[in-house]
């Protein structure tokens, strides 16, 4: 998509979203969340401050290694990015990728 | 996480024999049982579960490598074996290309924080084209195993 001069506005959105389920952000909560990415036109990426990855590739994503309790920064750009980086966070946060959390003691 | 740290390097297999992905993972598995790195008749069982993992949903990400994991009580420590094909294999990758290069991961059951390092280290060579080029065109165990020590030494290739 390039963005010509009648084009709207891009949009850049950015949040940060916390690892719960237990079991961290391996490939198959990895492959949920590029799943979801790849539903919007937008550019995503997702940093885990060391590195910063394309939200929407799978082995990217795999190399964030982020275990539970890491913190991760997802950015959009484009004019779907604040419904991406709700999804997303939706993804995360709230469904922890219907993955088990961590027993509270 | 380096290679070294969990590659078992006599678990390489330059060339498969096997045609097919089942068969694969057990040629791999059978690999590291030989090297003694999975308990006492685990080797079978831990083929059955790395394929029922493969039915789920395929390890195979494209630009032709898989990387079939599972984690499995059997093992203390996160172990890899790697094998290469020329022919190329079905593992119904996400690009629908052949696989010429997989690295199978076996993680401890408890431990999940160890085997993101190791699946961070895997995908961080993987997806340089360079690296991926050279495993694929490795003709020797040897070859093979000097390729992931250089990756550990030298982050840029």
């Amino acid at each position: 998509m390039q963005a010509g001069e009648n084009t709207l506005e891009t949009v850049i959105c950015e949040r940060e979203v916390e690892i719960k389920n237990e079991d961290g952000l391996h490939m198959r909560p990895a492959m949920r969340f590029v799943d979801v990415a790849n539903r919007f036109e937008c550019d995503i990426t997702v940093s885990n401050r060391e590195n910063t990855v394309d939200g929407k590739s799978i082995m990217q994503m795999s190399m964030l290694a982020a275990t539970v309790g890491t913190k991760l920064i997802i950015k959009a750009e484009g004019t779907d990015a604040q419904q991406a980086v709700d999804a997303l966070r939706e993804l995360v946060e709230e469904k922890h990728f219907d993955e088990p959390t961590p027993e509270k003691a | 996480m380096k290679f070294a740290d969990f590659v078992c390097f006599k678990a390489i297999i330059p060339e498969l024999k096997a045609k097919y992905r089942d068969s694969v993972i057990k040629e791999l598995v059978s690999a590291l049982n030989e090297a003694g790195r999975l308990g006492k008749g685990r080797c079978e069982e831990i083929t059955k579960v790395l394929i029922e993992r493969e039915n789920e949903a395929s390890t195979g990400m494209g630009k032709g490598v898989a990387v079939p994991h599972v984690k499995h009580p059997a093992v203390k420590d996160v172990v890899a074996a790697v094998g290469r094909s020329s022919a190329g294999i079905d593992f119904s990758s996400l690009d629908k290309q052949p696989v010429y290069s997989v690295i199978l991961l076996i993680s401890p059951a408890n431990d999940p924080d160890k085997h993101l390092q190791a699946m961070e280290n895997i995908f961080r060579h993987l997806q340089k084209e360079k690296f991926r080029k050279f495993l694929r065109q490795s003709q020797t165990a040897e070859q093979i195993e000097d390729l992931l020590r250089e990756a550990d030494e030298n982050p840029s290739l």
